[in-house]
């Protein structure tokens, strides 16, 4: 008895990472399809699936856990380079985009990076 | 903090050949019974313990969870909006973290807190420009990001 309770506690988490899991991926899709420009489509590129594809990625390693007594070292791994990678990817197409000359959406001309490159320019 | 560890690691492999059994559970038993000499010897070694750097990461790993939590649910927020307000726009945030790595690490840390994401860091390193959800409330992220961030980051780093 003790046992079956064990494993519907365990079934469940694992439907509810993997649920809240896909949630956070759509939503971060839906955000990218409905943000105005580049830098805020990042914004939910870069945090909402980060969350959405660890969240996966611990149901997946709890089901492997519960069902095949599997410790996949893999799978953490996989987390902690996510959470390595994404930020640094952000980051670089942010960089790269401002380089290439995308201007950003901005409430009253709030861009100090265009200020600060001119500036340079200006100096060199 | 390298040569505790050091001392930390002969210890275990002297309990496993005192032991006579090379196993990873004795191994794991010796590095325990090495915390332990370390903390009571604490006074006669350079350095102070190293396991309290070790609880400062796992610290400051706590809080970067808790951001990144925080931050998905306001970009969900956002997300499922009708008609989604914005103020976009790219602020300065003046450094006070030196090193390569330590900056790359703070970079890391914006770009998965609420409502900010790292653009580019300047040439000379002195500044780091952020581009922010909402432009109104930049000295409430830049308090928050010096407070939290920078401070753990630097209990961390020195």
């Amino acid at each position: 008895m003790i046992e079956t309770g064990i494993d519907i506690t365990l079934n469940i988490s694992v439907s509810l990472f993997i649920l809240i899991g896909t949630f956070f991926v759509l939503s971060s899709s839906l955000g990218i399809a409905r943000f105005p420009d580049i830098y805020t489509r990042l914004h939910a590129a870069t945090k909402a699936s980060t969350l959405g594809i660890s969240s996966m990625l611990i149901g997946t390693f709890l089901f492997l856990y519960a069902e095949h007594d599997i410790v996949s070292g893999k799978l953490l791994l996989a987390i902690v380079f996510i959470l390595l990678t994404a930020p640094v990817s952000g980051h670089m197409i942010s960089r790269a985009a401002h380089k290439s000359g995308v201007k950003p959406v901005t409430a009253n001309r709030s861009d100090a990076y265009e200020d600060a490159l001119q500036k340079h320019r200006k100096n060199s | 903090m390298a040569f505790q560890i050091v001392i930390n690691l002969i210890i275990a492999c002297m309990w496993m050949f005192l032991n006579e059994s090379y196993t990873f559970a004795s191994f794991v038993a010796g590095y325990l019974w090495g915390i332990l000499l370390l903390f009571l010897l604490n006074r006669f070694i350079p350095d102070t313990f190293y396991l309290r750097r070790v609880g400062k990461v796992i610290k400051l790993i706590f809080l970067f969870i808790r951001e990144l939590v925080l931050s998905n649910i306001e970009i969900v927020k956002l997300v499922y909006k009708r008609q989604p307000q914005f103020e976009p726009g790219i602020f300065m945030l003046p450094l006070d973290l030196k090193s390569n790595w330590e900056i790359t690490l703070l970079a890391n840390l914006i770009t998965l807190t609420p409502g900010t994401l790292s653009v580019a860091i300047a040439h000379d390193n002195s500044h780091i420009f952020i581009h922010a959800m909402h432009i109104d409330d930049i000295d409430e992220s830049i308090r928050s990001i010096k407070d939290t961030f920078e401070k753990a980051i630097m209990e961390v780093t020195r």
